[in-house]
């Protein structure tokens, strides 16, 4: 009886709900057609940013944490989480002091002013414009959602020299960094003033302004930093690939918010976004482990979790360009040239990039710019309103050479500026006893 | 008095803890050991790079017991951890001077 009478009392609230939407649906398309009152924002929209963002934060904490964690030694699993974690939080603190402001307020195509320093002017009723005219979502959820961007972004970065680096050290490159590497380029790409928005580059989700950035300051940091004590010698595998295998689940759930996210609305093209998103991954697990078990014997559940990452982050820039075939030829190619990269690419050039950020997320952010141009074309089933996949493949190759040469020399001027002020390495001591207990003074497991 | 020290494949034990209690066996030391032989590691790829494990995880068994069991125990040892491929283990056989039952005090093979 009771329970009968809660649920008649759901049933009229599900009914309420929809007279009401009912109600507001009229309303909305008599207001356009009138005099253009200021546009409200659509609650399935916001509700959807908002899970949106909560999705990206878990791609970082703990996703990022564990997915790197457990690919260090044990003795630095305490040490590269604590980097991830954060930085995540000194970016999102940053971000709301003067990131925003810098990234999306102002005239400029390089930089931004400090008019929204501290989000200053803004209240809980501004709003920010989507991509379709008269839509908005409040600015405060657009601020944090882009707030998650630029910090996940900046922890990406430290797996290239992971295991050998002081905290302090990765603290003052991440704040460096943050304000003159990822701040300018979000600008350029995604800002509507930005150099390469206005130059018309592709990139949907953030396949430079994330990947190739973070990727090839892991390279540069990983080259100015030197290479762990015994690389090459003894053996530095994974201590726990589980850990791996659950921050790469959990990266490829949160990506879900990170791309669809994107599109800054829950509408019919979302739908396409997380189409794409969902099967280039898959296609780039499959390819990645059946890669290994051809040329090198075995499938692992290591290959799988980074085929996993290759393909999101190949779809990131081009989810909302590419049609669902162009997905899945797009996660096979970044699957095996990325396996390629991290296998073959890194012996040949020597390099010790820890945890393959370059292999993984610069390759394979190029790789998923690029094909924006070719797999994003009207001709290649791609929904790109682009007309010439050459010029549109120019303009995408000038996005990824800016990126690569901007993000490179901040890295490097940053990480010299540290190496002869304060150093960047530990002793080998420290080094060769682990980071966890010395930088830390904790430890993950009792030996 | 004997002591036999085994050095067994680690999913062996049950097999083997089941053969020498069926003769008689009151008590068996397990240590968890790593170590190499003629089995000389294994090699383990991550992201392409090939590690060669040197140090392959064993478990060492010993077991105290009187001159006579000796022999059919190292027997029993023998059949059920024996797979025929390097990396069965060794059994080494040594003398014992003398045993003590801490809680009884009792000495010699009565302890053993």
């Amino acid at each position: 009886m009771h329970q009968d009478k809660k649920r008649t009392k759901g049933g009229s609230l599900m009914r309420g709900l929809g007279a009401a939407l009912l109600m507001v649906l009229p309303v909305m398309v008599f207001g356009q057609d009138a005099a253009e009152p200021a546009p409200v924002p659509n609650k399935g929209d916001t509700a959807w940013m908002i899970v949106a963002t909560l999705l990206v934060i878990m791609m970082a904490v703990p996703g990022l944490a564990l997915f790197y964690g457990g690919m260090v030694r044990a003795k630095n699993v305490l040490s590269t989480s604590m980097q991830v974690f954060i930085i995540f939080s000194v970016g999102t603190v940053l971000w709301v002091v003067y990131g925003y402001s810098f990234a999306f307020n102002g005239p400029g195509e390089w930089f931004g002013d400090t008019s929204r320093f501290l989000l200053h002017g803004l209240t809980a009723d501004s709003n920010a414009a989507t991509f379709t005219k008269g839509v908005v979502i409040p600015e405060y959820v657009f601020v944090v959602f882009q707030a998650t961007f630029a910090a996940i972004t900046t922890a990406l970065a430290i797996g290239g020299f992971a295991e050998r680096t002081k905290f302090s050290a990765v603290l003052i490159w991440a704040v460096i960094w943050f304000t003159f590497s990822y701040l300018p380029i979000a600008r350029m790409v995604w800002y509507s003033e930005g150099f390469l928005f206005k130059l018309g580059a592709l990139d949907y989700a953030g396949g430079t302004v994330v990947h190739i950035n973070a990727g090839i300051a892991g390279l540069v940091g990983a080259l100015i930093v030197g290479k762990r004590t015994g690389f090459g010698t003894s053996a530095m595998p994974p201590h726990n690939v589980p850990y791996v295998m659950t921050g790469a689940s959990l990266l490829w759930a949160g990506w879900f918010g990170f791309n669809v996210g994107s599109g800054l609305e829950a509408n019919n093209f979302a739908g396409l976004v997380f189409l794409n998103t969902y099967v280039c991954t898959a296609m780039a697990a499959v390819a990645w482990s059946f890669g290994e078990w051809i040329f090198r014997g075995k499938p692992t559940m290591l290959g799988a979790a980074s085929g996993a990452i290759a393909g999101l982050v190949a779809i990131t820039p081009s989810c909302g360009v590419v049609g669902p075939s162009g997905a899945i030829i797009l996660g096979l190619v970044v699957g095996l040239v990325c396996l390629w990269a991290c296998a073959s690419l890194k012996k040949m050039l020597g390099y010790d990039d820890s945890l393959d950020v370059f292999g993984v997320h610069c390759v394979g952010g190029i790789i998923g710019a690029l094909s924006c141009a070719i797999l994003g074309h009207a001709s290649m089933g791609g929904v790109g309103t682009f007309e010439s996949i050459g010029t549109q493949l120019g303009i995408q190759a000038t996005g990824v050479g800016i990126t690569l040469v901007w993000s490179g020399a901040v890295t490097a001027i940053a990480f010299y500026l540290i190496k002869f002020t304060i150093g960047l390495r530990p002793s080998e001591d420290v080094e060769r006893e682990g980071l966890d207990t010395n930088e830390h003074g904790e430890r993950a497991y009792d030996n | 008095m004997k002591m036999i020290t085994a050095i067994i494949r680690p999913w062996k034990l049950d097999d083997l803890q089941i053969a020498v209690a069926r003769l008689g066996v009151q008590g068996i030391t397990v240590t968890e050991v790593t170590g190499y032989g003629r089995q000389r590691g294994h090699a383990e790829h991550y992201r392409g790079s090939e590690y060669q494990v040197e140090f392959v995880p064993k478990l060492r068994v010993e077991i105290v017991l009187d001159d006579n069991s000796a022999e059919s125990v190292v027997e029993a040892i023998t059949n059920v951890c024996r797979t025929g491929k390097t990396g069965d283990g060794k059994i080494f056989l040594a003398p014992v001077g003398e045993a003590v039952r801490i809680r009884t005090r009792e000495s010699g093979a009565a302890a053993a």
